[in-house]
């Protein structure tokens, strides 16, 4: 399709609009990481790279930095296994009901987080009587990580004809050595994409984490709920904040050399997972 | 063992299916939708008049209480409507961004965006929401940044709360409308303008029924983020949201924090609905 210079003009303002609208606030929070004042004012009252060295040093936060870190990565392993089976069940099988683990699925992560926190909050209390630990912040967060690793993996399913699996059964391969050798290769860029997405989601979580989350146990955005709103050191917050925006920087960056074979669109067509799928 | 076990189910299709959908399903049906029903259980036990303990029994008391208090309808009213109001300021703001991604920008800058527009979602949305706040202060940026032309910013309030959450899940809306547009073939807006549609008429002929479903998907999450959000309109606002009450019933009356959840279930899950039909989630 062509587009008249106009069109494209009127469109690239609006893309600098919404991308200015998106980085603004991101940029005040590089500000205040760097104000020195005590009570965080504006305009920025001169300049410090004093709360960063003060940030790394806080063990409170190292501490919840490296629960998130656990958190995430055991919440992604299981949606990890957990969508990777549900996907190929709905993209190789036919069955009755079929269409409803797309919704199945879905649901955890589409009712709002409240809902989500409160139900399993009074499920693991009050039903099954167990203490609130990092274990179930883990299962809450798994649950509604399932969906983006189903979708990803679900759509590239359906775009991988099964050939290259039959190809695979008729020279001799059994189903195991095709499903390692042929099927996981196929969807490995599909599974990094949703996994971190999954990993994202969890690492950031507050709401359902606040539910399900043992008393003293701080993952960071608890410890970051705990000290944001009360600060005496308004500065360490934010350059927390900064330092964890700068280490995300090093999965993403991994994941894009994992998946860099792929079409540009892979990563973007992954990430677009919460809802929609490919043809 | 994987591969005895793979041998075991080759022929055994019905089985197979079983075996893969056990775990996942498993999990979803006993463990959350599970859960969702201990909590509709828990929507009817009430607190003791006098003890202020929860009662285990079955009494409508709760519901009773919101519906015939109008401070609930006003909160549930308000709620949902700020919902509408941030998905649609998002799905104006997403659609040019996302189609100008999808169907302008060459490929490097096209991948260059979409990490642009990823990356809010890996700075801590409590950060954000204290940015905010901040920003939005008596002497804040945004009023800093006004008086110059004789402006002042919204304050605290339920403008900013309509302000700020569609600043939190707009990456969520542009991402689906920019996988939705991709997936649209160029061919076709190529063949709607050979056919002598002119590049408006294309965009609302074509382009927009096409792309529909994905902003309808978008729309599910920022819709339903909205709904259960409490920490935002708690930071920039006095106003009660659903979220707001939910959060504060919850420690000394579950079961009216219960019993007001169920609004939210059901807004979404009729939202869910009527969205499969638009399609939204039909392949997934």
């Amino acid at each position: 399709m062509t587009f008249t210079p106009l069109t494209k003009t009127m469109l690239r303002i609006a893309v600098g609009i919404t991308l200015a609208f998106i980085y603004i606030p991101l940029l005040i929070i590089l500000l205040y990481s760097l104000n020195p004042s005590q009570v965080l004012g504006w305009p920025p009252e001169g300049f410090t790279l004093s709360w960063f060295p003060e940030a790394i040093k806080d063990d409170g936060a190292r501490e919840a930095l490296l629960n998130s870190l656990k958190v995430a990565t055991v919440a992604t392993a299981i949606a990890l296994v957990l969508g990777t089976l549900a996907a190929l069940a709905v993209s190789r099988h036919r069955f009755f009901g079929r269409d409803s683990v797309s919704f199945l699925v879905l649901i955890p992560i589409a009712l709002p987080g409240i809902v989500t926190g409160i139900a399993l909050n009074a499920t693991f209390t009050q039903v099954m009587g167990i203490d609130l630990t990092l274990w179930t912040v883990i299962i809450a967060h798994a649950t509604f990580c399932v969906v983006l690793v189903f979708n990803n993996a679900a759509a590239r399913l359906r775009r991988m004809s099964t050939s290259l699996e039959d190809a695979s059964a008729d020279l001799g391969a059994t189903p195991w050595t095709t499903f390692r050798r042929v099927t996981i290769p196929n969807m490995r860029s599909a599974l990094v994409a949703g996994g971190l997405l999954a990993f994202a989601l969890s690492f950031d979580e507050i709401v359902v984490t606040n539910f399900t989350i043992g008393a003293g146990e701080k993952t960071l955005p608890v410890w970051i709920f705990e000290v944001l709103f009360r600060p005496n050191q308004p500065g360490k917050v934010y350059a927390v904040a900064v330092i964890a925006i700068l280490l995300s920087m090093i999965p993403v960056y991994i994941a894009n050399r994992m998946t860099r074979e792929e079409s540009t669109t892979a990563t973007g067509a992954g990430v677009a997972a919460p809802a929609i799928a490919e043809p | 063992m994987g591969r005895r076990l793979a041998d075991f189910f080759q022929g055994r299709p019905r089985l197979t299916v079983t075996a893969l959908l056990a775990a996942p399903l498993g999990w979803l049906v006993i463990g959350y939708l599970g859960s969702l029903a201990v909590m509709l259980v828990a929507s009817f036990w009430h607190l003791g008049e006098l003890s202020g303990e929860v009662q285990q029994g079955f009494s409508l008391e709760n519901y009773q209480t919101l519906v015939e208090e109008p401070v609930y309808r006003t909160i549930a009213g308000r709620t949902i409507l700020v919902a509408a109001l941030v998905t649609l300021t998002d799905a104006v703001l997403a659609f040019p961004i996302a189609f100008y991604m999808a169907k302008v920008a060459k490929p490097r800058l096209r991948s260059l965006l979409v990490v642009a527009v990823l990356l809010p979602l890996w700075s801590s949305y409590l950060v954000k929401v204290g940015a905010w706040r901040l920003m939005l202060s008596e002497n804040g940026a945004i009023n800093w940044a006004l008086e110059p032309f004789g402006l002042s910013g919204p304050g605290y309030g339920t403008t900013a709360v309509w302000l700020v959450m569609s600043y939190m899940w707009l990456p969520y809306m542009i991402i689906p409308i920019y996988a939705g547009l991709e997936r649209i073939p160029d061919s076709i807006l190529t063949a709607s303008e050979d056919l002598g549609a002119r590049p408006f008429r294309t965009f609302r002929r074509v382009v927009l029924p096409l792309a529909l479903p994905a902003v309808i998907a978008g729309s599910i999450f920022t819709f339903s983020l909205t709904m259960g959000d409490y920490i935002t309109p708690a930071n920039v606002s006095s106003t009660q949201f659903i979220g707001n009450v939910v959060y504060a019933n919850f420690g000394d009356n579950l079961p009216l924090a219960a019993a007001f959840t169920t609004v939210p279930i059901v807004v979404m899950v009729v939202y869910l609905l009527v969205a499969r039909r638009f399609g939204a989630f039909e392949h997934v």
